[in-house]
């Protein structure tokens, strides 16, 4: 019932705004349905205890062995609860935007948030697939539409990218389930399938190309940076905000349990690909000049320590991803929309034109630092207990002892190097000399209704960061689950 | 047998309506009437009800599978008349005459989709080709036209030659036409049965225009009136790969070792010339001809597999590519400019035929919720089913990928680059139909079952 709704909700509102032609009144639609569906997120998430509301299994496509299933546990939850409380806030903070033909804008904004909400809670390997496509296909014509300068063959070139992985993906759902007992494209079915070494070894590739191009790992990250500048940012937070999460999802939900032991075998692979992501992605941030490509090029560097983080096969790390989905979703926004108001104000993000910011708007400086320090995972934000669990994993990672030591060794470097880009931005946004561009544009501080979401944001981060346990609750019996399936010598 | 004799019938009706009727639109009206006939009376054989009962000594055969493409082919024929028979004027004065030739055409898909003997075959690819190569040329005035013409009509007369040819040599290795019993022989089977069946493959191979016997395509597709162009590639190619299908699961289904591997060649081979040529073209018009051979590579995996799966993908595959297609075609006709700069901001002008049009594209393309991804889905899984050559399922997706390069691109002309249109006007109805078209399109992409049940119940 939930999980349906959720999808139901952006999916029907969508449609709907197609036709509302008025600027304002669109707005406030979207809004009014971004802020229902975290109602019932919130519903499911606290208040329903009787999990047969959770799930909700249709007959469809039968005779192919589908059938629409969808059930909301931990992770679904967490992912969902990011998902609608990301989209009232895109709406919120981006108010003052105007887009020519808005009603497509918003519709498709939302048409978006049904097909992530139906990966995030997809139990069905075919419905898992519909939704994945079907996510993509609204942020195409979004980024198309309304992006920058070189959008169309930016977003073509991300287009084609996902496209060819999933595809592959496709491949991979389809010889799997036939070789299922009774042809079934169940999750449950796919977690009982008996394939040999060798066919797992060559299917994880097929799956795992579709999911790295989304988070994305080097390297096929090179659509990313692109496409998140030409991006309108409205659609930029959704993509980095959520829409990564979907491949760090397939890989917890339909790569690691369905596939184990070539999960375990591949992971050094994985994980020197996501060292080499990190590593690289945080110094070619430090030299960015453009603040969009520097959080772009940082969010490939916290996205590949997720990835290692599963890999490495502990229980602990599964824990530290599963929050930190959530928490690099909170923080990644909360940049998104100073990048926006900045540019807004200012007319550019190059941080060479910015300079002395603090003078002209404290208030939007101390939000600045909060988020950026967060981002860092300082102690005491969010991010801090996702990031210390997952590094106690990546010491305890099931492959040699040599490996573990340099995996940290190389990941904690590109922690040092994210203190450097990030703290450098800070500096040179908001503090020296007054740059030309700063004392001609609009003197005006954060306004109202910006100030209302980041201080959610802000709220966000400290709660999750003084509390963690919240989240670690939703997320413990799932992670206890994956954990359970990972590949364990001897038996196998 | 319902549907062969009415449909015979209503071809020479439609000669004679040019003479009786003096206003094109009574004639066009008797044509809608006609298919409409058409579509009822073989509905009606599908539940049970057969009006002729005419002895065909075993040559014909009317089974489910049979039936049931050719209500797929009537619905798609009554869509394109209702979309595009307006557009006929246009290419020249016999207007009676190319409806009668429609109807001619469809009469001989009847016989293609049902033959028991390679001899009623024969037949029912000739029908379909000798008014083809009439249409083709419809347009007299046109030097491109008359070209198309004569070259479909050389290489068409020697694919028919080598189709005679294997069957000849069929007829000397079994001693009949009938196909069960071509299929039926002790030991190995006789070099010149599989000479024979090597011959008709090319034969068909040409006539589905797949590598490297595609070479006509696109100029004929180019050169000939674009509404003739519409009905080639979607409802001819569509019965042509049926009857091919038939061929090699019935008559040749015992020898499956000997052409499996070839087929698979010629797969991959349609599949990369077909995707590969369509990315360098600049004219929508070519590009959707050649977009027509990467798809009947795609098709060509279902003759690859041959399994349960294949023959009711492949009747979803028909009616997904047919119904897109001719939604595709059907605004195309209505430009001045086929070039891909043609399209340019079209979305700002005729927002609701932009949108069909690029429903029609992602289903082309195989994105889900469009029947298209799910007639790609089937061909995929028949294809893994036989448990062999894995590389020609990456190869196909991988060409799939490539494929949205070409279709993308007219999506990218109508709603992002600016430029001015020249005004086409369309009538309410013509619009209605375009929205059916689409919606059939995305309901076949939901819910399969809805055509998929009619196999089997």
């Amino acid at each position: 019932m939930i999980p349906v709704l959720l999808i139901l909700i952006p999916l029907l509102t969508g449609f709907a705004a197609f036709f509302i032609k008025n600027e304002k009144q669109v707005k406030s639609w979207a809004l009014f349905s971004g802020i229902i569906t975290l109602g019932i997120s919130l519903t499911g998430l606290l208040l329903i205890k009787d999990s047969t509301y959770l799930q909700q299994n249709c007959e469809w496509l039968s005779s192919l062995g589908s059938s629409f299933s969808v059930k909301l546990d931990g992770m679904g939850q967490l992912l969902c609860l990011l998902t609608a409380i990301v989209y009232p806030l895109i709406f919120i903070a981006t108010w003052d935007n105007s887009y020519k033909r808005s009603n497509n804008f918003f519709a498709l904004m939302l048409l978006a948030q049904a097909g992530l909400m139906g990966v995030f809670v997809a139990m069905d390997a075919l419905v898992f697939y519909f939704f994945w496509e079907l996510a993509l296909i609204p942020m195409y014509f979004l980024c198309s539409q309304w992006g920058g300068e070189r959008r169309i063959a930016v977003t073509f070139k991300f287009f084609i990218y996902t496209f060819v992985g999933s595809l592959l993906m496709l491949i991979g759902i389809i010889y799997i389930q036939s070789r299922t007992e009774g042809g079934s494209f169940a999750i449950e079915a796919f977690y009982k399938v008996a394939l040999t070494n060798g066919q797992q070894s060559w299917l994880f590739w097929l799956f795992f190309i579709a999911f790295a191009i989304k988070m994305p790992i080097f390297p096929f990250h090179t659509w990313q940076p692109d496409t998140y500048e030409q991006a309108p940012t409205a659609t930029t937070m959704v993509l980095s905000g959520v829409m990564v999460k979907m491949g760090l999802v397939g890989i917890i939900r339909w790569l690691v349990p369905v596939l184990p032991a070539a999960s375990h075998g591949w992971g050094d692979v994985v994980m020197t690909m996501s060292v080499i992501g990190i590593v690289y992605a945080s110094l070619i941030a430090i030299r960015q000049d453009d603040i969009k490509r520097l959080v772009a090029y940082s969010s490939i560097a916290h996205i590949g320590l997720m990835c290692m983080a599963i890999f490495s096969e502990n229980l602990s790390g599964l824990q530290g991803v599963m929050i930190q989905m959530f928490n690099h979703g909170i923080n990644i926004i909360g940049l998104w929309i100073m990048v926006e108001i900045i540019e807004r104000r200012f007319g550019t993000r190059k941080l060479s034109e910015l300079g002395g910011l603090a003078h002209k708007a404290p208030a939007m400086a101390i939000f600045f630092v909060i988020i950026a320090l967060a981002n860092i995972a300082l102690p005491l934000t969010n991010a801090f207990a996702g990031e210390f669990l997952m590094f106690n994993s990546l010491l305890n990672a099931k492959t040699s002892y040599l490996y573990a030591i340099l995996f940290m060794v190389f990941a904690g470097l590109g922690i040092i190097f994210g203190a450097v880009y990030t703290l450098n931005m800070i500096r040179r946004i908001f503090y020296g000399e007054v740059s030309a561009v700063v004392s001609t544009g609009v003197s005006a501080d954060i306004k109202g209704y910006e100030k209302f979401a980041l201080g959610i944001i802000v709220l966000l981060i400290f709660t999750m960061g003084i509390y963690p346990q919240l989240l670690l609750d939703i997320t413990e019996e799932i992670s206890q689950f994956i954990s359970g399936r990972f590949f364990k010598p001897g038996i196998n | 047998m319902n549907a062969l004799v009415i449909s015979a019938v209503l071809g020479v009706v439609m000669m004679f309506s040019g003479i009786l009727l003096k206003q094109k639109s009574a004639v066009r009206n008797v044509a809608i009437a006609g298919m409409v006939l058409l579509l009822i009376v073989n509905v009606l054989e599908l539940c049970g009800n057969v009006f002729f009962n005419i002895d065909s000594k075993g040559m014909i055969e009317f089974d489910r599978f049979a039936l049931l493409f050719n209500t797929i082919v009537y619905v798609s024929a009554i869509l394109y008349l209702l979309l595009s028979a307006r557009d006929m004027e246009k290419v020249g004065v016999n207007y009676a005459e190319y409806l009668a030739l429609i109807f001619f055409i469809l009469c001989g898909i009847t016989l293609t989709s049902s033959f028991r003997s390679l001899l009623i075959l024969f037949l029912g690819i000739e029908i379909i080709s000798i008014p083809l190569y009439i249409l083709t040329g419809s347009d007299k005035r046109n030097l491109k036209s008359n070209e198309a013409s004569l070259k479909y009509f050389l290489l068409g007369a020697f694919s028919t030659g080598l189709m005679l040819m294997g069957i000849a040599l069929i007829y000397g290795a079994q001693g009949s036409f009938d196909t069960t019993r071509v299929s039926s022989f002790q030991g190995t089977a006789s070099p010149l049965l599989v000479a024979g069946m090597v011959l008709l493959l090319f034969s068909m191979a040409f006539k589905v225009s797949a590598a490297p016997f595609h070479f006509w395509t696109p100029d004929v597709y180019d050169g000939a009136p674009t509404v003739f162009t519409s009905f080639m590639a979607t409802i001819v190619k569509a019965a042509v790969f049926i009857a091919f299908i038939r061929l090699f699961d019935e008559a040749f289904g015992t020898l499956q070792s000997q052409w499996q591997l070839l087929i698979a060649i010629i797969t991959v081979a349609t599949l990369f010339i077909g995707n590969i040529t369509a990315v360098f073209q600049q004219s929508v018009k070519r590009m959707l001809a050649y977009s027509s051979i990467a798809q009947a590579g795609f098709m060509m995996l279902a003759l690859y597999a041959m399994n349960a799966d294949a023959k009711e993908g492949l009747l979803l595959y028909v009616t997904a590519y047919s119904l897109a297609t001719i939604g595709i075609f059907a605004v195309l006709i209505k430009m001045k400019d086929y070039t891909f700069e043609g399209f340019n901001g079209f979305a700002k002008q005729q927002p609701l035929l932009a949108a069909t049009t690029t429903i029609c594209l992602l289903s082309l393309a195989g994105i889900p919720l469009t029947a298209g991804f799910l007639s790609k889905f089937y061909m995929l899984k028949a294809a893994l089913g036989t448990g062999k050559h894995l590389w020609l399922v990456i190869f196909a997706v991988l060409m799939a990928a490539v494929s949205v390069y070409y279709y993308f691109r007219v999506i990218q002309a109508m709603y992002f680059k600016d430029g001015e249109v020249q005004k086409i006007d369309v009538s309410p109805a013509f619009k209605w139909t375009l929205v059916v078209v689409t919606a059939l399109v995305v309901l076949l992409g939901v819910f399969p079952n809805l055509l998929l049940n009619w196999y089997y119940f």
